[in-house]
């Protein structure tokens, strides 16, 4: 966070917020880091920034559902589970030849990624669908509950199906391709999944600034106004929901290449928890927000985890202290407040 | 597939579902009184569990444990009452939800380093310990009649606390009008802490009386929390009523599910695939039941608000 101050300040600049310029430099760091650390071949760096790259993602598609449509998702890892599942699933069939299903009709499995995130997107949108027709017919500390309740209904179906290896979880032995690179290739995932990252905040960005996400933006703020300016706000929430769930389950997708591996963790309640801090700990709304705050919980876990085993401890108060006393996030504290609050 | 099968595993549902009651009961209550959503009511479950085991192995005396394991539970509930939980009241859901997380990495962590990795182990009382003939059931762990008893009792209390004393009074007044309450002169940041640390020593109760039938470990309350939710969401969230119902009604559809539902199955395929099949289905059926009752009533079934 040190490099923001050395940021320009130049006046010939007024337009650049400060927002805008932690986001460059938080993006600029993100970029630079992994290319100098492949370049003197420490490809474990160029991993551990991909792993922050795919959360920020998943991150991205939370926030989505939170900063804008006001949906407090505690249950998001049930989509970067199945987006992981996907791939796990894909690669399995393409890997043992075997077929997904004979019936009505066959589908093999692929080690091709765009096919993978493509079904990974849409299978996470079907999802999303069904959980949030339910879910967002309550509101509050319900949906909360009840999306809480129905990522572990998914979890507890992952781990009791042992076709898939159930609770051992299913390796990925070999990298999925992508036409014309070389996926295998540390530098190349990253920048890969770098690329990705900013689709996603082009994405979240481009709908924030639409009708649909200023619809989507009153239905956080007043459903009742927007239903009497003549917009059914059901429709709406469901929609964000969706997209926040696709986004979120290509994370998962990118997850499951980055490890060669899917198991019920990628499910788990303290997985939802974990995107959820991602999020607060950027600053909810903000379109980089998850960006840092998956960059912090990454680091923290790396390096504190190097020095203590009991890194979640330090990790449980840096974050208490984080809701209590620094609303609105470290880009809150950095860039000030946001703009719409 | 005999009636006495079905009878004992009614019974293990019941007192399934009643350790669910002792949970939901202090999260609903929570919930009800301060509009508070507490994750770390499963830690405060862990705490009850570890106060109990730890101190039935240092005195010998599951008695003693028992007493500790509520007190400590409701110590630790105060605390972070004091601490934490009371800045919390007028913040939105999000906050509460990413600070009561936060608690939870704290007291996982933090047991963990006091105890180490290793589940402790609880005896079940040497009073306790038999079988019983019931009707139709030859032999019944004495132990699982007591945890249905004690859980019955509890409720009863509870019942008879919220309906009939002072206390109880100031509390349901507290859930319809904090702020003419607090004008009334009732100090109501105690009246918070107790209902708070009255949570937790149900909790904390709830935690030691499984801790025997079980092993005792960190991370023992979060899927104990997570079907409480389930039960609150399913009885509606504040009223303690439909915690009880909600959670009678997880605990058979859960217990029995698991035992019948492969059991079913067997008659439409072949033996495998009942069984994976049916291990799979009966582990989601609850939450399946969840959706099915939301889809009709959005706030449970007996919505306190309403």
């Amino acid at each position: 966070m040190q490099r923001t101050d050395t940021a320009p300040k130049s006046i010939n600049m007024p337009k650049l917020s400060r927002e805008t310029v932690v986001n460059i430099a938080v993006m600029a760091i993100l970029l630079a880091l992994p290319l100098w650390a492949s370049s003197i071949g420490e490809d474990y760096y160029v991993n551990l920034a991909s792993l922050i790259t795919i959360f920020a993602i998943a991150g991205v598609g939370l926030n989505f559902a939170i900063g804008q449509g006001g949906m407090v998702s505690f249950g998001h890892a049930a989509f970067f589970g199945i987006g992981g599942y996907t791939t796990g699933i894909a690669a399995f069939h393409s890997f043992e030849e075997t077929l997904f299903m004979a019936i009505p009709f066959a589908i093999s499995g692929t080690n091709q990624m765009l096919i993978i995130w493509i079904v990974a997107m849409v299978i996470c949108g079907i999802a999303a669908l069904a959980i949030g027709a339910i879910s967002l017919r309550t509101e509050g500390v319900y949906f909360i509950m009840i999306t809480l309740a129905f990522a572990q209904m998914i979890y507890y179906f992952a781990i009791s199906w042992p076709t898939y290896g159930g609770e051992d979880g299913l390796s990925i032995y070999l990298r999925n391709e992508l036409p014309m690179v070389d996926a295998e290739s540390a530098l190349t995932f990253f920048l890969v999944c770098f690329i990705l990252l900013l689709g996603a905040i082009f994405v979240s960005a481009r709908l924030s600034g639409s009708r649909f996400g200023a619809a989507l933006g009153t239905a956080r703020m007043n459903e009742t106004r927007l239903a009497t300016s003549g917009i059914d706000p059901f429709p709406i929430k469901l929609t964000g929901f969706v997209i926040s769930a696709m986004i979120t389950g290509l994370a998962g997708a990118l997850f499951a290449e980055l490890n060669g591996f899917v198991g019920p963790s990628m499910l788990s309640w303290h997985r939802s928890g974990e995107i959820m801090v991602f999020v607060i700990l950027g600053g909810v709304g903000r379109l980089y927000g998850p960006v840092i705050g998956a960059a912090l919980f990454v680091l923290l876990e790396t390096y504190i985890g190097e020095w203590t085993q009991h890194w979640q401890l330090l990790l449980g108060l840096a974050l208490l202290g984080v809701v209590l006393f620094a609303r609105g996030g470290v880009m809150g504290m950095i860039a000030g407040r946001a703009r719409h609050d | 597939m005999t009636a006495a099968l079905i009878f004992e595993q009614v019974l293990n549902g019941l007192q399934f579902g009643l350790t669910l009651f002792l949970m939901a009961a202090g999260l609903t209550l929570v919930f009800g009184v301060m509009g508070l959503i507490n994750l770390a009511h499963g830690s405060l479950y862990m705490v009850g569990a570890f106060c109990c085991a730890w101190i039935t192995q240092q005195t010998g005396s599951f008695w003693l444990g028992l007493g500790g394991g509520v007190l400590g539970a409701a110590a630790a509930g105060a605390l972070i009452e004091m601490l934490v939980i009371r800045r919390l009241y007028d913040r939105d859901h999000l906050d509460q939800v990413l600070a009561t997380f936060a608690l939870i990495l704290i007291f996982s962590e933090g047991t963990r380093m006091v105890f180490g990795s290793m589940p402790l182990y609880l005896n079940i009382p040497a009073a306790l310990g038999g079988t019983m003939a019931l009707p139709g059931v030859e032999a019944y762990p004495v132990y699982r009649l007591f945890i249905i008893l004690a859980a019955l009792a509890v409720a009863l209390l509870l019942y008879l606390l919220i309906s009939k004393t002072r206390l109880g009074m100031r509390i349901r007044a507290g859930e319809s009008d904090r702020e003419m309450i607090a004008a009334l002169g009732v100090d109501i940041k105690t009246l918070y802490t107790i209902v708070f640390a009255l949570g937790a020593a149900i909790a904390g109760l709830s935690g030691a009386l499984v801790g025997a039938l079980r092993s005792v470990q960190v991370g023992m309350g979060e899927p104990v929390l997570i079907l409480a939710f389930v039960v609150i969401v399913i009885g509606g969230i504040g009223s303690i009523k439909g915690a009880l119902i909600g959670s009678i009604l997880i605990g058979l559809v859960d217990t029995l599910g698991r035992i019948f539902l492969p059991v079913i199955l067997k008659f439409f395929m072949e033996n495998a695939s009942a069984n994976s099949i049916g291990a799979a289905l009966s582990s989601m059926l609850i939450y399946l039941m969840m959706a099915g009752i939301l889809a009709v009533k959005p706030k449970g079934l007996f919505n306190a608000t309403n």
